[in-house]
């Protein structure tokens, strides 16, 4: 029994009228520019990057203007909107090496060159409601100290010179795209960083942080934590060269982890690896647990089949517009499912009367 | 590095990177009269990142972008792939480029380059002020102890 | 870049779609002669056939230019409007030339019987599209179409191969014809 219904135009239409007026609120509150959410909820406009998929703070902040500040919402305007992007190619990897940094800090080295440079941090903050906000007091300009010119050096690269971490192998030029083919397992690496750093903040939080309770065991100490502007350079055929065409703002996070030594390898660290558009350091340390979590198969480690060493199980649920696409789409009308499943029931507890009449 | 040894790729990218609202502000002119090659056009360029920032690449996300070309009356060719939406801005950039091939360049570089990149290195210049502002002095932690 | 560089679509959008649904109707209807036109196209290349690059190619469809159609103005104007890679004809989606210079139909990819799209779409240059020689019969084809094939035996050979194979269209100026794989050829 297939029954179509139609209907419900007028109710839709007004809806839609009612969420506009509710997204506006109070008409005696002035009304939300984009600059406003682009400088002072910046880092709502960077999950909506990370996770969108796309490095526009403008458009970001227009899509949490529109989502009524539903984050995940946001990123369903940003990702539909990309879609209809033509793309014009691919940048050549970020040197993150080259990265002028706003924040970085390390927890394996003290005396790390470069130093600490601990940012604009809420870490040291005492998480006290500051009442001062609500009145809009005027903010001085951060201080300022003599700077030193130059890059500053990976942290694991010093590891790396002794050899007591493991080496990263280069990749193929072909970098796989999951936006552009379906998913498969085994993923690359290379796949699972894509899905990962687009992946949802809170799943991968909620991963990492099992990892760090026993599920799946690779006890990770932050060997760096970097915030900083990249310049992004691509290679265009008509010109015949490279251009730095953009600047954008992003956090990495290399993780250490102990690792014993298996048949193929010998005792050293290993590295996780997180990487995300904007400033988000959970984000990132999340991402590089996870990573690392990932890797066990492939560092032939016993397998704990901890949730988040599960590729299968982490690439398919770590997407949360897919998550909230699938599960919203319950609420829509499953009239005549529900009235098989009804019927049924109907003739389960009939048949059992039945049965229970026949044996008195 | 000053704007006089600017390469075309130095110039394309300062360009590229500019605020609109500094690119209008440093260079309100007409553009002289030219043809599209390619109209302004917004789209999407794939950035790359290194797994364990060494390794192999991997795509981080796209970054919007947009791109344009023009040939100017006398020949010279412009192109320009932008930060961002703007048309406004990709047209701007792709018709500087082509002057800057031209007899107008010293011009150009003076007016435009010269201040545009001056703000970037300002402002490179402030955020690594303030970064080293929050860099942390143990020793000095050590001396106040003792 | 040479100074000859043409522009594309004035009106890419519109344009573009205007030209896919000439493209899709050709491609529907085989041996039926559709107008394309719209840009200066980089000699020798056909303003048809420019015109399928521009909706059909970018940077990710492998081009081959075959013969005379491998030559400074092409090339210039691929990597500016198109942005493709230039390869054989072995790694090609896309072909362009003429019948001649494009060479044995089997050197380009074929597809698999799991992935018949993975094969090539050759660009076939004619010196004239003309709706009489060979007969054509099957889907998108009411009764029978007619079109002046360059090698029948050849075409009916790939024809065979279905659901592998290549699909070609043919262009002259303006104009452009297609014939899938699907099409059966009969005789003149």
């Amino acid at each position: 029994m297939y029954v179509a219904v139609k209907g419900g135009e007028r109710a839709i239409d007004n809806a839609h009228a009612w969420l506009e007026d509710a997204r506006r609120g109070d008409r005696a509150v002035p009304d939300l520019e984009i600059a406003q959410i682009r400088e002072q909820l910046a880092l709502a406009v960077d999950r909506v990057m990370a996770e969108g998929s796309l490095y526009d703070p403008d458009l970001a902040a227009l899509a949490l203007k529109q989502a009524r500040g539903d984050v995940i919402e946001a990123v369903f305007l940003i990702r539909a909107y990309r879609t209809t992007l033509p793309r014009f190619g691919s940048s050549l990897p970020v040197d993150t090496g080259a990265m002028q940094i706003t924040r970085r800090i390390s927890a394996t080295y003290k005396d790390a060159p470069g130093g600490q440079v601990l940012g604009p941090t809420f870490d040291y903050t005492h998480r006290l409601l500051d009442f001062d906000l609500e009145n809009g007091q005027p903010v001085p300009p951060a201080p300022e100290a003599d700077a030193q010119a130059g890059p500053v050096p990976h942290i694991l690269s010093h590891l790396g010179r002794e050899g007591l971490i493991q080496a990263e192998p280069a990749g193929s030029e072909d970098v796989p795209d999951l936006t552009r083919a379906p998913l498969e397992f085994p993923a690359q690496r290379a796949l699972r960083l894509q899905a990962l750093t687009r992946g949802d903040e809170g799943f991968l939080l909620s991963l990492a942080y099992s990892t760090q309770r026993g599920y799946g065991r690779n006890h990770a100490f932050v060997g760096e934590l970097r915030i900083g502007h990249v310049r992004v350079a691509a290679y265009l055929p008509e010109l015949g060269f490279e251009i730095e065409f953009a600047e954008i703002q992003i956090t990495e996070c290399e993780s250490v982890n102990q690792f014993q030594g298996s048949k193929t390898e010998p005792a050293q660290f290993t590295r996780g690896y997180g990487l995300v558009f904007g400033q988000s350091e959970r984000k990132a340390i999340s991402m590089a647990l996870v990573d690392r979590a990932l890797r066990a198969r492939e560092l032939g480690e016993d397998m704990a089949d901890a949730p988040a060493q599960d590729e299968e199980f982490v690439l398919s649920h770590c997407d949360n517009i897919q998550s909230s696409g699938f599960l919203e789409h319950i609420k829509l009308p499953h009239y005549v499912d529900f009235q098989a499943e009804l019927e049924l029931i109907r003739k389960l507890r009939c048949a059992a009367a039945q049965g229970l009449e026949a044996a008195q | 590095m000053t704007a006089e040894t600017l390469s075309r790729r130095d110039w394309l990218g300062l360009i590229a990177r500019a605020p609109l609202p500094l690119l209008e502000a440093l260079w309100p002119d007409d553009p002289p009269p030219f043809d599209w090659l390619r109209r302004p056009e917004t789209g999407a360029m794939m950035v790359q990142g290194r797994a364990g920032a060494v390794g192999a690449g991997f795509n981080l996300g796209e970054v919007s972008v947009t791109r344009a070309s023009v040939r100017l009356q006398c020949g010279a060719i412009g192109h320009a792939l932008v930060q961002g939406r703007s048309p406004r801005k990709a047209e701007r950039a792709a018709v500087l480029d082509a002057l800057l091939q031209t007899a107008a360049a010293q011009d150009v570089h003076a007016r435009v380059l010269v201040p545009l990149q001056e703000a970037e290195c300002a402002a490179r210049e402030t955020r690594a002020r303030r970064a080293a502002a929050t860099k942390v002095d143990f020793f000095t932690m050590v001396r106040g102890e003792g | 870049m040479t100074a000859q560089l043409t522009p594309g679509f004035a009106n890419p959008p519109i344009e573009a779609a205007h030209a896919f649904r000439q493209v899709l109707e050709a491609m529907a209807h085989p041996g039926r002669i559709m107008g394309l036109a719209g840009i200066a196209a980089p000699a020798p290349c056909s303003a048809a056939a420019a015109c399928v690059l521009l909706t059909l190619v970018d940077g990710t469809t492998p081009l081959h230019l075959a013969g005379a159609h491998d030559c400074a103005p092409v090339r210039d104007w691929v990597r500016f409007h198109l942005g493709a890679p230039l390869v054989g004809p072995q790694e090609a989606a896309f072909a362009l030339g003429t019948w001649d210079a494009l060479g044995p139909l089997a050197i380009y990819p074929q597809g698999s019987a799991e992935y018949p799209d993975r094969s090539a779409t050759l660009i076939v240059e004619c010196v004239a599209l003309q709706a009489s020689g060979a007969r054509l019969t099957g889907p998108g084809i009411k009764d029978a179409a007619w079109l002046n094939l360059p090698d029948p035996a050849a075409l009916r050979t790939n024809a065979a191969l279905f659901p592998r194979g290549v699909d070609i269209m043919f262009t002259s100026g303006a104009q452009i014809a297609a014939l899938p794989r699907s099409t059966q050829i009969g005789d003149a």
